[in-house]
C-alpha cells in the first residue's frame, strides 16, 4: 500500500444529500408532492475501506448509491470525489472525473446489454475513455478477464450463455476497466444462490487487496453486509438513522432501528452460538411509512418501541454519543 | 399408529419433455410429513424443490411432464386421484402459498371477495357468511382494520399484507397441510420475521407445513424437520438439530459454511462451493454433487441412496463417505474451500 492510502484519508464524502422526486399531481391528489427517497444523508469513505449501507427496500440506499457517483442529479448538498465537488460540474469536466468511480449493479441480466458480446461490453468503457488503439483495449479486455476469473475463450460469448455468477463477474470486469479508486455496488449478490455469492464476495475481497479499491457496498442482507464492510451506515426512509464500525455495530447497536434488524435475521443455529446470549426478538409492527409522507420528527418512531413524545416533535440529527457511537436517536441504546 | 405420515411421497420423479430430449428435473425423491411437524426443503435453484411440490398437488398439468412414484395423503395416492377429487383436496385439505403474491391474487377484485370465494368454493356457505369469515381471517393474520381493508384491490396492499392476505385464503379452510414456496423471499427481513410468526403460530393450530426455501437461517429458525435436496434429490434428511448441528453431506456443509452470518467469527475469504449448481438435463449416473465436491472418490460413480448411520435412525444422508468420522473429514473440506489460492473459475455451463 502506498503512503496515500492510509485508513484515514477520505475519498468521498457527502454532505447533506438531498434527492427529492416530484410526484405529479392528478385528480386523485392535487396536491404537488415529493418523495423524499435521500434525506439530509452526510458521510464520509476512506480510501481502502468498505462502507456498507444496509437497509430495508424503499430505505433510498440505491438512490443515496446513484447520488455518490452522480448517476443521479442531486436535489441538494454535495459529494466531492478526491477532492472535488462533483456535484455541481458540468457533463462535460464530470468526464475526466468518471473512471475514478464505477458502479456493479444487482442484476447482471439487466445492466449487461443481450445484444453485445462479453468482450465488447467490457471493452466500452475502454473506448468511451480513450484507453488506447483496438490491441491495446483488446489486451486490457483479456487481462481483465483474467482478473474476475472468466476464461478468456468465452469473449464472444453473449450474456444469456452465461450463468448468473459469471454475468455478475462481466459486471465487475466492466467496472474494474478504468482503473476505479471507488466502485459503489448495489446489490451485487442478492440475485445469486449461496454457493456462488460466496466466490463472487471473496472475489471483490481479493480485488480489493490487489487493487487498493475503495467500496460502498450496498445490500439488504445484514450477513453479507458484515462480512464485507468496514464501516456500516444503517439507512431508515432516506436517513442514517445508524453509522458505525462493524464489530460495534453488531455487537451493540446504539439505534433502536438497527437493533430491531438485527433481531428480526434469522440467524443459523449450528450449535456453535451456544456460549452467546440469545439475542432478544424484537418484531416490530406494521411497516415503513411511505416516504411520500413522512413522520414528523423521527422518521422510526411510528414503529420504535421506545419512542417519547420528543421524537414527533424534533428530528433528530446523526451525532455522536458519549462513547463514540454515530447515531440519529433522541434516545440512543448505549450512550 | 401414532407415527401415520399425513404426506408420504414415495420415489417421485418428473421429467419434462424438451426439444432436447427428456430432461429429469426430479429423481426418485422420497419423504414424508408428519401430521402438525414443519418440514423445512433447502436447496439452490434447480434443485427441484418447488416443481417436487407443484408435482405432489397436480400442478403440472403440461403435456410435456412425466410425473411417477406415489403420492400417498391421508390414505389416497394423490397421483391416481379423479381430476374432481384433487380438486376437493386442493385448497381445502392442502393449501399452498407462492413466493409472488401477486400471481396468487386477482387484481381485479377486492381480497375479501378473493378469500371469499374461496371459502364458497369448498364449502356452502351464503356469500355474506363467507364474507364475514373472509374478515375474520384477515384480522387473524394480522391485518389491522380488516373490515374496511378487505374491500380494498390487492394493489392497495403492501407486499407483507398481501403475503399475509394469501396466507388467509390459504387458511380458510383450515387445511391439513400447507406448501409454502419462499413465502418470505420477496419481504424485508423485518417483515419476514411477522410471516414466520404466523406460520408458527398456525402450525400450533394443527397444520403440518412444508417451506421451501433457499434460505438456511429461515430453516433453522422455523423447521422441525429438513430436506436438503440437490439435483432433484435428496441429499439429507433429519431433525433440524441433528442436519445443522452435525450435517453429514457435503452439499449441506458447503450450504451452512458459505453463508456469510450476523453472528459468531468473520472470515476474510468464505468457505465456497466450487462449481456451480448442476443444471437439470446433465446429472451425472452417480452423485449429482460428485463434481462439486472436494471429497469425491471412485465409489461416487455410484449413486448413492438415502441411509441412515449408525447412530441416529431419523438422520440420513446420501453420501459414500464413512459414516464415523463425518466431523473430520467436514473441516478438511472446509479447509480446503477457504485456502483457494486464485479465485476460483466456475465450469462453463
Amino acid at each position: 500500500m502506498s503512503a496515500l492510502t492510509t485508513s484515514t484519508e477520505v475519498l468521498l464524502r457527502a454532505t447533506d444529500v438531498t434527492k427529492h422526486y416530484p410526484l405529479r399531481a392528478d385528480g386523485l391528489s392535487p396536491r404537488r408532492r415529493v418523495l423524499r427517497a435521500v434525506d439530509g444523508v452526510s458521510l464520509e469513505v476512506r480510501a481502502g475501506e468498505t462502507l456498507g449501507i444496509v437497509g430495508e427496500s424503499g430505505c433510498g440506499k440505491s438512490t443515496l448509491g446513484r447520488c455518490l457517483v452522480r448517476l443521479t442529479e442531486l436535489t441538494g448538498g454535495r459529494v466531492e470525489f478526491d477532492g472535488r465537488d462533483i456535484s455541481t460540474l458540468s457533463t462535460r469536466r464530470l468526464r475526466p472525473v468518471r473512471p475514478g468511480m464505477q458502479l456493479v449493479f444487482q442484476d447482471p441480466q439487466a445492466s449487461l446489454n443481450p445484444r453485445r458480446r462479453a468482450g465488447d461490453i467490457v471493452a466500452e468503457p475502454l473506448l468511451v475513455h480513450r484507453y488506447g488503439d483496438g490491441a491495446a483495449v483488446r489486451r486490457r479486455v483479456a487481462e481483465l478477464f483474467d482478473v474476475v476469473g472468466l476464461a478468456a475463450a468465452h469473449l464472444d460469448r453473449y450474456p444469456h450463455e452465461f450463468s448468473g455468477g459469471q454475468r455478475q463477474r462481466i459486471g465487475i470486469a466492466r467496472a474494474l476497466a478504468t482503473n476505479p479508486k471507488l466502485i459503489v455496488a448495489d446489490e451485487p449478490v442478492s440475485a445469486l444462490d449461496v454457493s456462488i455469492q460466496a466466490q463472487v464476495l471473496n472475489l471483490f475481497a481479493d480485488l480489493q487487496e490487489e487493487f487498493a479499491l475503495t467500496y460502498v457496498f450496498i445490500a439488504h442482507d445484514l450477513g453479507v453486509v458484515r462480512h464485507v464492510s468496514d464501516r456500516i451506515a444503517v439507512m431508515y426512509l432516506g436517513e442514517i438513522v445508524e453509522l458505525a464500525e462493524t464489530e460495534a455495530l453488531y455487537k451493540e447497536p446504539a439505534h433502536p432501528y438497527t437493533q430491531a434488524l438485527l433481531s428480526a435475521v434469522p440467524d443459523i443455529d449450528d450449535g456453535t452460538l451456544t456460549d452467546e446470549v440469545p439475542r432478544e426478538r424484537i418484531v416490530l409492527t406494521g411497516e415503513v411509512p411511505n416516504p411520500v409522507d413522512k413522520p414528523s420528527g423521527c422518521p422510526f418512531r411510528t414503529r420504535c418501541p421506545y419512542a417519547r413524545e420528543r421524537c414527533a416533535v424534533e428530528r433528530p440529527r446523526l451525532t455522536m454519543t458519549a462513547s463514540g457511537r454515530h447515531t440519529a436517536c433522541h434516545f440512543p441504546l448505549i450512550d | 399408529m401414532p407415527d401415520q405420515p399425513l404426506l408420504d411421497v414415495r420415489d417421485l420423479r418428473v421429467s419434462f419433455r424438451t426439444r432436447r430430449g427428456s430432461v429429469t428435473v426430479v429423481d426418485g425423491l422420497s419423504f414424508s410429513v408428519s401430521p402438525g411437524e414443519i418440514l423445512g426443503v433447502v436447496g439452490e435453484s434447480g434443485s427441484g424443490k418447488s416443481v417436487s411440490m407443484l408435482a405432489v398437488l397436480r400442478l403440472l398439468t403440461s403435456p410435456n411432464v412425466t410425473v411417477e412414484g406415489q403420492v400417498h395423503f391421508r390414505g389416497r395416492d394423490l397421483l391416481t386421484l379423479p381430476d374432481k377429487e384433487m380438486q376437493a383436496v386442493r385448497g381445502r385439505e392442502i393449501a399452498m402459498v407462492f413466493q409472488d403474491p401477486m400471481t396468487a391474487l386477482t387484481p381485479v377484485y377486492t381480497v375479501g371477495w378473493q378469500i371469499a370465494e374461496q371459502i364458497r368454493a369448498h364449502e356452502k356457505v351464503s356469500r355474506k357468511e363467507a364474507h364475514a369469515r373472509a374478515v375474520s381471517l384477515l384480522s387473524d393474520v394480522g391485518i389491522p382494520d380488516a373490515a374496511s381493508r378487505a374491500n380494498a384491490y390487492p394493489h392497495e396492499f403492501s407486499g407483507g399484507m398481501r403475503q399475509r392476505a394469501v396466507i388467509a385464503m390459504a387458511l380458510s379452510c383450515g387445511p391439513a397441510l400447507l406448501i409454502a414456496d419462499e413465502p418470505t423471499t420477496a419481504l424485508d427481513v423485518t417483515v419476514q420475521a411477522q410471516i414466520l410468526d404466523l406460520m408458527r403460530e398456525l402450525n400450533t393450530q394443527g397444520s403440518a407445513v412444508v417451506l421451501i426455501t433457499h434460505d438456511m437461517g429461515v430453516i433453522s429458525q422455523i423447521a422441525d424437520r429438513v430436506l436438503v435436496m440437490y439435483g432433484g434429490r435428496a441429499a439429507e434428511e433429519g431433525p433440524r438439530r441433528a442436519v445443522f448441528h452435525g450435517p453429514r453431506h457435503p452439499y449441506t456443509w458447503g450450504l451452512l459454511d458459505s453463508v456469510p452470518r450476523v453472528g459468531g467469527p468473520r472470515l476474510r475469504r468464505l468457505p465456497t462451493i466450487a462449481g456451480m449448481p448442476v443444471a437439470p438435463g446433465s446429472l451425472p449416473e452417480g452423485c449429482a454433487f460428485a463434481p462439486r465436491c472436494r471429497l469425491r472418490h471412485e465409489r461416487c460413480e455410484e449413486r448413492p441412496q438415502l441411509t441412515t448411520d449408525s447412530f441416529d435412525g431419523a438422520h440420513r444422508d446420501a453420501c459414500w463417505l464413512p459414516d464415523d468420522d463425518r466431523a473430520s473429514l467436514r473441516l478438511t473440506s472446509r479447509a480446503a474451500a477457504t485456502d483457494v489460492p486464485d479465485m476460483e473459475r466456475e465450469a462453463t455451463p
